[in-house]
């Protein structure tokens, strides 16, 4: 690791302050920052902390009846929150079942959300790969068994790594990003960066940009969320399928959904097209598996990673069920 | 003059007389008419809370001052040769002392992904670690062979051009050298028994009434044990060294460095006071040592060199990984006609992937084959790992023994007891085995659970043998105000022997584990065991009772005329020296200190030869275990676990239960989870930490209960036998039988994870349609 120095921001100005070094990155949990230091994979002149702004960590209800969540609110508040569980379980799912206890503990949101991929290769300073500013993506014809199966085709084939982005996509969320005294909002649909539009990046921040929150707009009525992240091992470990799914319910009927699949793709991957197959029916075992059958369509397995197509066939129709209060195991 | 006893020996409750002589000055045997108030109950640790609460120091905690440290430069490359090492920035570096090549001449030959090429010591890890970038290494390099399918063709790029010696350790099977050649890549085969042919097995099972026949793959596991490998070493004076050391073998570690500098053994002081495990591949003082030694000489400084997680996965040691071809044949009774084994595996640039032990050993058959090679990859070396060789040949073996089982229509266990006819522990273990496990509630017919998650049950046997090492030195060390010091020169592998050598000084000297203060882990005490071939307990604990009864024998030759008696009618029990026919004529053993001349006196005790070889020579073990399978997701989740074990006489029963539990963890971590990835393209490791490299969690545990069989042989003064390696070697093999009786399905490739599952399910119903 790299020295570097340590700014430790009492306040949002501050923060923005810090990062007037342009060779500056931040620090909410520090998880998975620190990961990249000690790889080598970042090497910055100042880490700027942000865990220290207190204006950043809360949950509260808004106006029109959206829920906001400061960036540095760390996943285990977020597991525990108990409107987050009555609102919006998927969200809750997804936080209560990343990593570790003490790691939720540590990790924030927004942090979670700005992870980089866990890609071997890129992982590694062995490898100077696409994502690290090389020229070759080593994992399309090598050790792919954890790579992507959607949206695989522009070279890099990551899978994008935060299960609470797919959960929060699933819910509609919207982000706050503020510049100095500027702010913005948008869809967090809308923040991601494919490979093809640049591989070096997952998401649309620029330098000296921070999340400062997340809104979650007020739950339709009769909606309903499910998170299910398989993984090979139970203790920590990261999913090889991921998916979250809202659905608005009217009995049984699927008047509306939304199906958001995570390390699928480099990005979380909404699959409409699987969607489209439970809208205005009653969610069935047997419909849930054609939806997710749709989803799978598109799917290109890598050399070693087919196995994952039928993983999220399972986790897809499964999810879709939970979410429906359907038993997905009834035989 | 030695003198006869006649002890109550056997297995369990199942006991017979038999005269065994002894040394005169031996305690008589503990035998199956012995109940003990602490041998074979549960003695919590005694370090525990040292451990737990972070006191108890590990070669990684040892701060000297002036300590520098150090890193290694290491290969790029999997195979190179390195004509030029410019280190002329590095050495200018701030803080940088001395920077050592690990071959004084180049070329150096680079052989594996890692491979040391010179270490740096500098004032800070980070001056280290920094100085290492400023390095110039000039690498001509060559081509690479990491898969060893590849590495066995002709035109395979060679890993070695010269014959290679086997390199054995404390850990490693004591097998007789074989005289085996080395072609290519590959080194072998390997023959066994030596007259045997391939004609007459092929002969023998062609006659069977039923013949199985499949090829099973295991893969590399690291050993990743906790505590890295490392050293901190110190020059006391020139010609003196003291050096902390992760290792299993305090003394083995001596006589390296010791014969690496030359220096008479005296002059080498090695300490382990606690270790973070090994599992086998900490035997020696490895390069690291040597080099930090040398550095340290280099400058004038004491040196700390721990290696790092990733280094720890590339470059000291692994289990090889096989391919095994297996051909069982049986009669119509179900009794086995033959085995056939052809095996070949890699241990990387090591040697070591036999993996024949449990085919030849477990079961009881008419003829046998065996095949074995290494080939030769640009891979890490492998070690010695916990039962080398067994895991992954009991997760071949029992899987064709079941198949075996099942195509013949005998129940999988009541296969195994026809089997086993004549070893008395085994048709014990099986039937306890049953009986708790309640084997007969499982459904006969495979894949009988209705929906996507099938639970089935498999069994498999896991064997090892009895070493246990002589000559081992232990001291009972007995003040005047009562204390006891008990001291011997063994490294605690994390296993409990300090626990143990508690327990035991504790019983025969009639006082409490906590009365008991032990010494050990220092190359300054008396000689102890290498922690490998699960020696230690087997090995030590006789010397331990040995220099307890004989410091007990002190004490009544002083009581005795304080009691008005002669020491041979004196006992000691609960605190005190008392008189047998009439124990209320007592002393306190304090009063009875109070009288030692002087200020202490010390009582050696020493490991001899066992009295009797035992009939049956080796530990058995079965393991019956429970499986979830997801039959959709190819995810199995290993439920429940029931272990039987024996290792003569346990000592404590909290430890020998905690290296079951342990055993069959990091077995339920081989079979579905453990993997080292060499990346195919560039032959580096792609999964070098401990997040990709995956590792059972507390999740992944499944529940476990063991039973202990004791079974007295009456060979040493305790009856002691190991454990450590056959708690692990049943485990994968049970697991993968499980699977099939969940699903109907074999999956004969390990780790049996989701992409191997799905797959052996997809063709299973790609023939039945």
């Amino acid at each position: 690791m790299n020295k570097f120095e340590y700014g430790i921001a009492k306040n949002i100005e501050g923060a923005f302050d810090f990062l007037k070094e342009p060779d500056s990155k931040i620090k909410a949990g520090g998880i998975d920052v620190l990961d990249l230091m000690k790889e080598g994979l970042e090497a910055p002149k100042r880490l700027v902390n942000i865990r220290s702004v207190p204006d950043l960590r809360f949950i509260n209800k808004g106006e029109n009846g959206e829920l906001r969540i400061g960036a540095t609110t760390t996943l285990a508040e977020i597991e525990s929150s108990k409107t987050i569980k009555a609102a919006y379980p998927a969200l809750a799912q997804a936080a209560a079942t990343i990593a570790t206890p003490q790691i939720r503990n540590v990790a924030t949101i927004g942090g979670n959300l700005c992870q980089r991929p866990r890609c071997w290769y890129f992982r590694s300073e062995d490898f100077h790969c696409l994502r690290n500013g090389g020229d070759t993506c080593f994992a399309e014809d090598g050790e792919n068994r954890f790579h992507a199966i959607l949206g695989n085709e522009d070279d890099c084939v990551v899978v994008h790594p935060s299960g609470t982005a797919v959960a929060l996509m699933a819910l509609g969320a919207r982000l706050v990003i503020a510049k100095n005294k500027e702010k913005r909002e948008l869809a967090l649909a809308d923040f991601w960066v494919t490979p093809e539009d640049d591989v070096t990046k997952e998401n649309i921040l620029q330098h000296g940009e921070l999340i400062t929150e997340i809104i979650l707009p007020k739950p339709r009525q009769n909606e309903s969320s499910f998170y299910f992240k398989q993984q090979e091992k139970q203790s920590f470990d990261w999913p090889i399928a991921d998916v979250a799914v809202s659905l608005k319910l009217k009995g049984k009927q699927c008047e509306d959904a939304r199906i958001v699949l995570g390390s699928a793709a480099p990005i979380p991957w909404r699959v409409k097209a699987a969607e489209q197959v439970l809208q205005g029916k009653p969610i069935s075992i047997k419909l849930a598996k054609q939806a997710a059958d749709a989803a799978m369509k598109d799917a290109k397995p890598l050399s070693e990673n087919a196995y994952k197509v039928a993983v999220f066939k399972a986790v897809i129709y499964r999810t879709i069920c939970w979410a429906a209060g359907v038993d997905p195991f009834a035989t | 003059m030695p003198r006869e006893v006649t002890l109550k020996v056997g297995v369990g409750k199942n006991l017979k007389e038999r005269i065994v002589e002894i040394p005169d000055n031996a305690p008589r045997p503990w035998d199956g008419s012995d109940d003990l108030k602490y041998v074979g109950k549960r003695v919590p640790r005694v370090d525990g809370r040292d451990k737990t609460s972070g006191r108890a120091k590990f070669t990684f905690d040892i701060q000297l001052p002036g300590m520098l440290h150090a890193k290694f430069l290491r290969s790029k490359y999997p195979a190179a040769v390195i004509r030029k090492i410019d280190t002329s920035k590095a050495i200018k570096y701030p803080g940088v002392k001395a920077i050592l090549s690990v071959q004084d001449k180049l070329p150096l030959i680079v052989r594996f992904a890692g491979q040391e090429i010179l270490a740096v010591a500098a004032e800070t890890a980070h001056q280290a670690a920094e100085a290492l970038k400023l390095i110039e290494v000039t690498y001509d390099v060559r081509k690479f062979v990491v898969d060893k399918d590849l590495a066995k063709e002709k035109n395979a790029p060679t890993v070695f051009n010269t014959q290679v010696e086997e390199k054995l350790t404390e850990g490693d099977l004591p097998g007789e050298h074989s005289e085996v050649t080395q072609k290519g890549n590959v080194r072998g085969p390997n023959i066994s028994p030596k007259d045997a042919t391939p004609e007459k097995i092929d002969a023998a099972l062609a006659s069977s009434f039923a013949v199985v026949e499949a090829t099973y793959r295991t893969q590399v596991q690291t050993h990743s044990a906790m505590e890295t490998h490392g050293v901190v070493v110190d020059w006391t004076a020139e010609d003196k060294l003291k050096c902390w050391a992760s290792t299993q073998a305090v003394f083995a570690v001596r006589d390296e460095l010791a014969g690496s500098f030359k220096l008479p053994k005296s002059n080498v002081r090695i300490i382990t006071k606690h270790m973070g495990g090994g599992f086998g591949a900490k035997f020696g003082v490895g390069i690291y040592g040597v080099m930090a030694a040398k550095l340290a000489r280099e400058a004038k400084a004491p040196v700390r060199l721990m290696l790092d997680r990733k280094e720890e996965h590339l470059c000291v040691g692994n289990r090889p990984d096989s391919v095994q071809s297996l051909k069982i044949g049986a009669d119509n009774d179900g009794k086995l006609t033959g085995i056939k084994l052809i095996s070949y595996g890699t241990a990387g640039t090591g040697t070591g992937a036999g993996t024949s032990g449990p085919a030849k050993n477990i079961y009881e058959y008419d003829h046998f084959y065996s095949e074995e090679s290494d080939v030769f990859t640009n891979a890490g070396p492998g070690a010695a790992f916990r039962a080398p060789g067994h895991p992954q040949g009991a997760f071949a073996l029992e899987q064709a023994i079941d198949e075996l089982a099942y195509k013949l229509k005998i129940d999988p266990l009541e296969f195994r007891k026809i089997n086993t006819p004549n070893n008395e522990i085994r048709q014990a273990q099986l039937k306890i085995a049953a009986e708790k496990s309640g084997w007969a509630r499982r459904n006969p017919n495979p894949g009988a659970d209705k929906g996507p998650i099938k639970r089935g049950i498999g069994i498999a046997n896991s064997v090892w043998y009895y070493f246990y090492g002589r000559n081992f030195q232990v001291s009972t060390q007995v003040n005047n105000d009562g204390t006891v010091k008990v001291t011997n020169g063994v490294q605690d592998l994390g296993t409990g022997i300090t626990t143990v050598i508690v327990t035991i000084a504790a019983e025969e000297l009639g006082l409490k584990p906590s009365d008991i203060q032990v010494s050990i882990g220092d190359s300054e005490y008396g000689y102890g065991p290498a922690s490998g071939g699960s020696v230690t307990t087997g090995g030590l604990s006789p010397a331990v009772r040995d220099s307890a009864y004989a410091a007990k024998m002190k004490m009544f030759e002083i009581a005795a005329p304080m009691l008005e008696t002669t020491a041979d009618k004196l006992a000691a029990a609960d605190g005190k020296i008392f008189i047998k026919e009439n124990p209320d004529k007592s002393l306190s053993w304090k009063q009875v200190a109070k009288k030692i001349p002087g200020d202490n006196f010390i009582a050696i005790g020493e490991r001899k030869e066992d009295y009797h070889k035992l009939d049956i020579g080796t530990i058995h073990g079965v393991q019956i275990i429970e499986v979830a399978v997801d039959t959709e997701t190819g995810v199995v989740k290993a439920e429940r676990v029931y272990a039987v074990h024996d290792c003569g006489r346990p000592m404590d029963l909290l430890t020998t239960e905690s290296q079951i539990n342990g055993g069959i963890i990091q077995g339920i971590s081989y079979a579905l989870f453990e993997d080292r990835i060499l990346d195919r393209n560039t032959g580096i490791m792609v999964n070098s930490n401990m997040e990709q490299y995956k590792i059972a969690g507390a999740l992944d545990t499944p529940e476990i209960e063991s039973v202990v069989l004791n079974v007295h042989y009456g060979q040493s003064s305790t009856g002691a036998i190991g454990i450590g390696e056959p708690a692990t070697v049943a485990t994968a093999g049970a697991v993968g039988n499980a699977i099939f009786h969940a699903t109907g399905v074999r999956v004969r490739e390990l780790p049996m994870t989701p992409d191997k599952v799905l797959i052996a399910l997809e063709a299973m119903k790609g023939a039945s349609s």
